[in-house]
């Protein structure tokens, strides 16, 4: 650690005011504190959102529970929706892109700082003004509640007659402004990716984690815009008594549909893709060999994104589409796994042969592996149109895109947690709570969404708030609930074990995994400045070429 | 120690990246145009599906006029511009003035015609899907032409004041890049509101 990082360090040890210290965290326009600022966020909203899952799942516990209203019932789904997605998905993938992106690359912060902290206070007021609606959904009448459309918010439930007061301007607005922060960070990374780059860190040589942020930046302007668009023509509706969702002067519902989806699933790949980018980091160390199939894992990618903007309507099979574009959004949907696919192959060419070390992030790593694969079968199976009629809107779905983003995104997520901790805090995490986290939150996990698809398969329709003893989804819909408090308990000893292991936990240094790429030749925590000398790199593992000095990649590339 | 510099410094050659602010306003462009690309779906979505009246071809006049009047302002950003590159201060905000002066004249353009079409014809945000997706897509467009005024008239202040000169030239390009991407988009508004729509 450089004296400078040591004597700031220091200084903040040694008990300046809180309020400075609090000061300081708010105007920040650093990109590692807006990283954590990010996390942490995300991290609050997490346990809100899973809270808000824990009264769904005891409500469905058992057939004709009462725990909560039904009316309830509709805004825990849609608050539990709506938060994961755009206030604890977003969020902490952001906040890690935050962090890492410019470490990564070699450069001294973001493109633009202070835009980076506007962006971060816009989704936090987002967030905010989401739970507001809590306390002033209903405006002036006293009680308040929250918004209760489902996180789609199909129309005409969001027009005035099915939604008064103001529960669904609160959801509205609250993505409306996360939406430009997270167009504001977007901008951000793909400024700071394309024009801040170490010399030598051409972009062949950038580190996957940052290709695939760059793309993933693309998609959410490309994603996000549109449901900022349609958001902006439901506040005309509501407010300025405009048709465009309105059936009765001409207007279509599916219209919102289609542009919700046309953000919805982008929006999927907008979260999985920084999970690849973690992923495509961890493997390789834990491997103890270089990525496999660098160039493919781009295009790949790149192929992803791409495919995914034209894949939405198979949201909207059951609408009753003609047959030419049931067949086209079917077609699309299979073509998507086919660079999915490539990609899993590389993961596993990475490891083949290498010598892997069964480390906490490379366990979850694995579990990623796969759980995502046997996400994108059922999505296979769901983006056929018939086999889509027939399940569509039941809790098969609701398990086919949990798979995705528990299975998937949230353990690629966990890995990243514990892989890159040391160097956010300079201290190595617990391992034996890190490996009993990983053990109960994938039994967890598994009890409750391999179990959930087949009440879906039984004919359970989702977001129902109570259903009939005797067809068979009692004990399914019992053991469910078991598995996702399984999962709540897994989760608070991962926090348990991130709040302990920051005071107790023996010091990182700079490179605990033996890694290749920038962020480990800083110090841990990464002083102010990033890196006192401007780095340079000659091939996509500098930190290699520096360890062998004999041997370097740079010889092959 | 806080850093390695990695070794093998390659250093032929000198290392240069695209202008972060280029970058950036490009990607913004990006954003807004698929913002625009919705309106304007919904807008041609709807063509012909009010049920009641006013219609398009009944109370809409193209603006010719207006039209050349801000899309003659992209050429009057472009040279000043080129002239602040050179260092022709005078030049320059005469051009940046005269940008101003266009786009204003534009937004008098637009004042009236929705005057028009409220107080003569009767049409609002709310009278039918026309009203609705009319007055929202060349409002959306009205509204980028308006901040894109502000930011050029802050600019204009500072280079009244003497603050603008050549080492602001890459600033005051990304800004013009934005004011092309108003223009741009107002060539599609157009095309779709005043020639497919009626």
């Amino acid at each position: 650690m450089s004296p400078d990082a040591k004597a700031i360090q220091t200084a903040e040890a040694a008990g300046q005011p809180w309020v400075q210290t609090l000061h300081e965290w708010v105007t920040t326009v650093d990109h590692k504190r807006l990283g954590i600022l990010y996390i942490l966020y995300a991290l609050v909203f997490l346990i809100i959102a899973g809270l808000e899952a824990t009264i769904i799942r005891i409500q469905l516990m058992r057939p004709h529970n009462d725990f909560v209203s039904p009316q309830v019932f509709n805004r825990m789904f849609t608050m539990h929706g709506t938060t994961m997605i755009f206030f604890v998905a977003i969020p902490v993938l952001f906040g890690f892109a935050n962090y890492l992106v410019p470490l990564m690359i070699g450069a001294r912060d973001m493109a633009f700082p202070r835009l980076n902290a506007f962006s971060f206070w816009l989704t936090a007021l987002g967030g905010f003004l989401l739970y507001f609606s809590f306390v002033g959904g209903s405006g002036l009448y006293g009680a308040g509640n929250a918004p209760d459309v489902g996180w789609w918010a199909y129309a005409p439930l969001t027009s005035r007659a099915f939604s008064p007061g103001h529960s669904s301007d609160y959801w509205t607005v609250a993505l409306l402004v996360s939406g430009f922060g997270s167009i504001g960070t977007a901008i951000n990374l793909i400024a700071t990716i394309i024009s801040m780059r170490c010399p030598g860190m051409t972009l062949s040589r950038m580190p996957l984690f940052a290709w695939l942020n760059l793309i993933m930046a693309g998609m959410v302007i490309l994603a996000i815009s549109p449901l900022t668009a349609a958001q902006v023509m439901l506040t005309v509706d509501r407010y300025l008594g405009g048709h465009f969702f309105d059936t009765q002067a001409g207007g279509s519902a599916t219209l919102w549909m289609h542009f919700f989806w046309i953000f919805g699933h982008p929006e999927v790949y907008v979260l999985v893709i920084p999970a690849f980018a973690f992923v495509s980091e961890i493997i390789p160390v834990f491997s103890r060999k270089p990525i496999f199939g660098y160039p493919v894992m781009v295009g790949a990618t790149a192929c992803i994104g791409f495919l995914s903007l034209s894949v939405w309507a198979h949201h909207m099979f059951t609408i009753g589409m003609n047959s030419y574009a049931n067949s086209f959004f079917a077609i699309t949907t299979f073509a998507v796994g086919i660079p999915t696919g490539i990609k899993i192959f590389n993961w596993l060419g990475t490891m083949w042969g290498g010598r892997i070390q069964f480390k906490t992030p490379m366990l979850f790593c694995i579990a990623f592996l796969f759980q995502f694969l046997i996400a994108g079968l059922t999505g296979i199976m769901l983006g056929a149109a018939p086999f889509n009629w027939q399940l569509s809107g039941s809790y098969f779905v609701v398990a086919h895109f949990h798979y995705v983003i528990v299975g998937g995104i949230l353990f690629a997520l966990f890995a990243a947690f514990y892989y890159w901790y040391p160097k956010i805090t300079g201290r190595m995490f617990n391992e034996t709570l890190g490996k009993l986290h990983f053990w109960l939150f994938l039994i967890g996990f598994h009890l409750t969404f391999d179990l959930m698809h087949i009440p879906g398969v039984l004919g359970m329709p989702r977001r129902i708030y109570t259903y009939e003893p005797g067809r068979g989804w009692d004990t399914l819909n019992f053991l469910v609930s078991i598995g996702a408090f399984v999962q709540g308990i897994a989760t608070l000893v991962f926090v348990a074990n991130l709040v302990v292991s920051y005071f107790k936990g023996a010091k990182a240094g700079n490179d605990p995994w033996d890694a290749w790429t920038l962020e480990w030749s800083t110090s841990s925590p990464p002083p102010v400045y990033n890196f006192a000398s401007v780095p340079t790199v000659a091939s996509r593992r500098p930190l290699w070429d520096l360890k062998h000095p004999e041997d370097p990649d740079s010889r092959y590339e | 120690m806080s850093t390695m510099s990695a070794p093998m410094a390659e250093s032929s050659g000198v290392w240069s990246l695209p202008y972060r602010g280029k970058v950036g306003m490009a990607s913004l462009i990006f954003a807004e145009s698929a913002i625009f690309t919705i309106f304007v779906v919904a807008y041609l979505f709807y063509m012909g599906k009010s049920l009641t009246g006013p219609t398009p071809r009944e109370v809409l006049e193209t603006p010719i006029f207006y039209t050349i009047c801000l899309l003659s302002s992209s050429l009057t950003i472009h040279f000043a511009g080129k002239f602040l590159e050179r260092g022709k201060r005078g030049a320059f905000l005469t051009l940046w003035l005269l940008t101003i002066v266009l786009g204003g004249l534009f937004m008098y353009g637009t004042g009236q015609e929705w005057h028009r079409l409220i107080y003569e014809h009767g049409l609002t945000i709310s009278t039918n899907l026309f009203g609705t997706t009319y007055y929202s897509l060349v409002g959306l467009h009205a509204f980028h032409v308006t901040v894109g005024l502000l930011m050029l008239g802050i600019v204009l202040i500072f280079g009244l004041a003497g603050r603008v000169g050549v080492e602001q030239s890459r600033r005051v390009d990304v800004l013009s890049l934005y004011w092309h991407f108003v223009d741009a988009v107002w060539v599609v508004v157009f095309t779709v509101v005043y020639i497919v729509g009626r």
